[in-house]
C-alpha cells in the first residue's frame, strides 16, 4: 500500500512546504491513502485547489492533473472542467478561508447543483499563509492577528453550511483520526454528487502558539478530546456539547 | 500550426440576425464547445443562444453564480480541453478581470465578450458605449498582452468571433471581442459561407506546457485527462508548472515571453479597414459601431469639398501603431470619434506627431454623422 502510495507522489515537490506540526501532512496521506485504497487511477483524476496552505497539498505534490487557480474559486473553475469532460474525477482540496469566505458563494451553489466533485477542507480555523489573521470559522474568543481582543464572530459550521444548500455527502473528521477520515474521503470519493468533507487540521504556527497550545502535540491532542461522534452527540446535552466537536457522516 | 478549414456550423446562405446572435454563431464555428456566463443587459442574448445551440453541437453550458464563477468556469473547461467563452458588459467585465491575469499567465485561450454600455459603474445598462477599450487593455495587475478586436456590423460579430478564437489558440491568450449594445442589438444581414478556416491549439506530448526554447514562443497545451499530470498554476512556473516564486530569473524569461510571443507577432493580428484613405488630406480613425457613421461623415466632407478619409480600426489591441503613423504622416489632422472620453485617439498620440482631435461622445447615444462632420468642419 505504501508503494502504491508513493507512486502517487511528485518526487520534484519534496521538502513540502508544511510548518512542522502542521496537519496538512497527515491530510495528504488520508487522501492518497484513500485513492490508493480504492485501486484509483489518478490519470483521470484532476485536483483543484484555491489558494493558501492547504491549496498545496495536490499541488505540486500529487502526480496527477493539478489546477492551483485563484483565491477562492477552485470550486469555480472545477465546475467548467468536470462539465467539460465528465469523465474526470474532480476532487477540490482548500482551506477553510478559501471555501468558505472567499469562496463561499461557489460552495453554497456547488452544493445547491449537486455537481459531481468531492470538495475536501482542510478547516485550521485560520488564515495560515498570510500571517494568522481571523477566518469565517475561528472560535469566538481566540487570538489573532486580527482579534487582539478575542473574536468576537461567531464561526461558520461548514458541514450545516453545506448540507442545508443542498450537498447529498456532508462528512467530518478531524486529522487526528486518520483511519475514519480515511475511510470517509473514500465515501466521498465514490459518491455521486456534491460530497464534502471537512478535516480539522491543526495550525500550531499560527493559531496555537496564539492560544495557549504549548505544542503541536498538545494541539493533537485537543482535536481528540474535543471530538464527539455523532452517534455519542445525539445522547449528549447542548451544555455537555459545548466546546466539543461532532464528527462522522451526517448526509450519506 | 494547426490552421484548418472547418464546415461552417450553420448551414450556408443569407440570414437575417441580431449581432449578439451572430457572435454565438461565430463562436460555434470557430468550434467553441463551453459557454459559463452571467445574465447582463446587453450581452445576455449571447447566452440565450448558446443555450439553446450548445446542445445541438455536443457543448456544455452552465449559468454560473456571478461572473467571476463564469470566467474561472470557462479556464476550467479550457484546460480540460474545450475552446471556451462568456459573454459580459462592464459591470461583470469588472469581476472577471480577476481572473484576467490567471489567463494570462497560465496561457489559456479563452474568449471573453465585451457588449459596452455606459458607465461608469451600473450607468445606463441598455445604453452604448466604446467606454471599455483602455479597460482590457491595463485590466490585470502586471504586464501582459491581450488580444482585442472590435466589430462594426452583424457580419464582424460573427466573423471576428471566429479570428477571435483563432488568436487565443494561436497565441494562448485570452481574447476580448470589444462590441457596444450597438452593434449587439442590431439586426441586419449575416452571411454564412461554406467553410470557416480556424486554428486548434498545439498538442506535443512530452513537450513542456509552460515554455519555449524561444523568448517568444507558444508552448503546445496538454488537457486534462490525457496523463500529461498537469501543474497548472497562477504562481510564476518554471517550463513544466513548478512554481518559483523565489526565482528572478524565471520571473523575467516568464513576463518577457508573455508579452513577446504576442508582440513579437502583432502583424498577424493587427487589422485596419482603409476607406477614401489614398488622397486624403484629412484622416479619421474609429472603430465599432461609431465607424459606420464615419463612414458616412467622410462621405458627406467629400461631397463638401474636404478631402477626408477613414482609417477603420478591425483589432484593437496590440495597437496599430504603424497605420496611425503613416496615417499621420499623410494627412494634417486626425479625427478621432469614439464613444468615451477620448480614449484610443490619447493612444493615437504616442504613435504620430501629426494633431489628434478626439470627438468624444459619452451621453449614452450613438454618434451621428452630421456630429463627426460638424465636428471636423469646427476643428479644420
Amino acid at each position: 500500500m505504501n508503494q502504491r502510495i508513493y507512486e502517487m507522489i511528485n518526487d520534484r515537490a519534496f521538502p513540502t512546504p508544511f510548518c512542522p506540526g502542521c496537519g496538512h501532512g497527515i491530510l495528504m496521506n488520508a487522501v492518497l491513502r484513500a485513492f490508493a485504497e480504492l485501486e484509483w487511477d489518478l490519470k483521470s483524476t484532476l485536483f483543484v485547489s484555491g489558494i493558501g496552505c492547504a491549496a498545496w497539498i495536490p499541488s505540486p505534490h500529487f502526480k496527477a492533473d493539478t489546477l492551483h487557480t485563484l483565491h477562492g474559486r477552485a470550486i469555480a473553475y472545477a465546475t467548467g472542467a468536470k462539465l467539460f469532460n465528465p469523465r474526470l474525477k474532480v476532487m477540490v482540496i482548500s482551506g477553510d478561508g478559501d471555501l468558505s469566505s472567499i469562496g463561499g458563494n461557489h460552495l453554497i451553489h456547488a452544493a445547491r447543483r449537486n455537481m459531481d466533485m468531492t470538495v475536501v477542507c482542510a478547516n485550521n480555523s485560520i488564515y495560515g499563509m498570510t500571517g494568522g489573521q481571523v477566518a469565517s470559522t475561528t472560535p469566538l474568543g481566540s487570538l489573532t492577528t486580527t482579534t487582539p481582543q478575542g473574536n468576537q464572530e461567531r464561526p461558520f459550521d461548514l458541514c450545516k453550511l453545506v448540507e442545508s444548500a443542498g450537498a447529498t455527502f456532508v462528512a467530518r473528521h478531524p486529522v487526528s483520526a486518520p483511519i475514519p477520515l480515511t475511510r470517509t474521503l473514500k465515501k466521498a470519493i465514490l459518491h455521486q454528487g456534491f460530497s464534502f468533507v471537512e478535516a480539522i487540521s491543526p495550525c500550531p504556527t499560527q493559531f496555537g502558539r496564539r492560544n495557549a497550545f504549548r505544542s503541536a502535540f498538545d494541539m493533537i491532542q485537543a482535536l481528540k478530546n474535543s471530538s464527539v461522534s455523532l452517534e455519542k452527540a445525539k445522547g449528549m446535552s447542548v451544555e455537555e456539547l459545548a466546546g466539543k466537536v461532532v464528527v462522522g457522516e451526517f448526509v450519506k | 500550426m494547426e490552421w484548418k478549414k472547418v464546415k461552417s456550423t450553420l448551414a450556408p446562405g443569407w440570414y437575417f440576425m441580431q449581432g449578439d446572435e451572430a457572435c454565438a454563431e461565430g463562436a460555434l464555428a470557430a468550434g467553441c464547445r463551453f459557454y459559463a456566463g452571467y445574465p447582463i443587459t446587453p450581452a445576455s442574448e449571447i447566452m440565450i443562444r448558446m443555450v439553446h445551440r450548445l446542445p445541438e453541437v455536443g457543448g456544455a453550458f452552465i449559468q454560473m453564480e456571478d461572473e467571476i464563477g463564469s470566467v474561472s468556469a470557462v479556464i476550467g473547461a479550457a484546460w480540460a480541453g474545450a475552446k471556451a467563452m462568456t459573454a459580459t458588459s462592464g459591470p461583470g467585465l469588472s469581476l472577471m478581470v480577476e481572473a484576467l491575469g490567471y489567463a494570462v499567465i497560465t496561457e489559456t485561450p479563452c474568449l471573453i465578450v465585451d457588449v459596452q454600455r455606459a458607465g461608469p459603474s451600473t450607468g445606463q445598462a441598455t445604453r452604448p458605449a466604446q467606454g471599455d477599450m483602455m479597460m482590457v487593455k491595463w485590466a490585470a495587475h502586471g504586464d501582459n498582452e491581450i488580444v482585442a478586436l472590435s466589430p462594426w456590423s452583424v457580419q464582424e460579430m460573427y466573423d471576428l468571433t471566429v479570428k477571435a478564437f483563432n488568436f487565443a489558440e494561436r497565441f494562448r491568450v485570452p481574447v476580448f471581442l470589444l462590441a457596444d449594445e450597438a452593434v449587439g442589438h442590431l439586426r441586419e444581414t449575416l452571411v454564412i459561407k461554406e467553410e470557416v478556416e480556424v486554428f486548434d491549439r498545439v498538442k506535443m506530448p512530452g513537450k513542456p506546457p509552460f515554455g519555449t526554447e524561444e523568448i517568444n514562443g507558444v508552448p503546445p497545451m496538454p488537457a486534462f485527462g490525457e496523463g500529461a499530470n498537469l501543474l497548472v498554476t497562477g504562481s510564476t512556473h518554471d517550463p513544466w508548472g513548478f512554481r518559483k516564486t523565489q526565482d528572478s530569473a524565471i520571473q523575467a524569461r516568464l513576463t518577457e515571453r508573455l508579452t513577446r510571443k504576442v508582440l513579437d507577432f502583432k502583424h498577424e493580428v493587427i487589422e485596419t479597414d482603409p476607406h477614401l484613405l489614398e488622397d486624403a488630406e484629412v484622416g479619421v480613425v474609429a472603430y465599432g459601431f461609431t465607424a459606420r457613421a464615419a463612414l458616412q461623415a467622410v462621405k458627406t466632407l467629400r461631397t463638401q469639398g474636404v478631402k477626408a478619409g477613414l482609417l477603420r480600426l478591425v483589432s484593437i489591441w496590440p495597437f496599430a501603431d504603424d497605420a496611425v503613423a503613416a496615417l499621420g504622416r499623410r494627412c494634417r489632422k486626425i479625427f478621432v470619434p469614439e464613444m468615451n472620453r477620448g480614449q484610443i485617439a490619447g493612444e493615437m498620440t504616442k504613435f504620430t506627431p501629426t494633431p489628434v482631435i478626439p470627438l468624444p461622445k459619452t451621453n449614452g447615444e450613438v454618434i451621428e454623422p452630421a456630429e463627426i462632420v460638424e465636428g471636423i468642419r469646427r476643428n479644420l
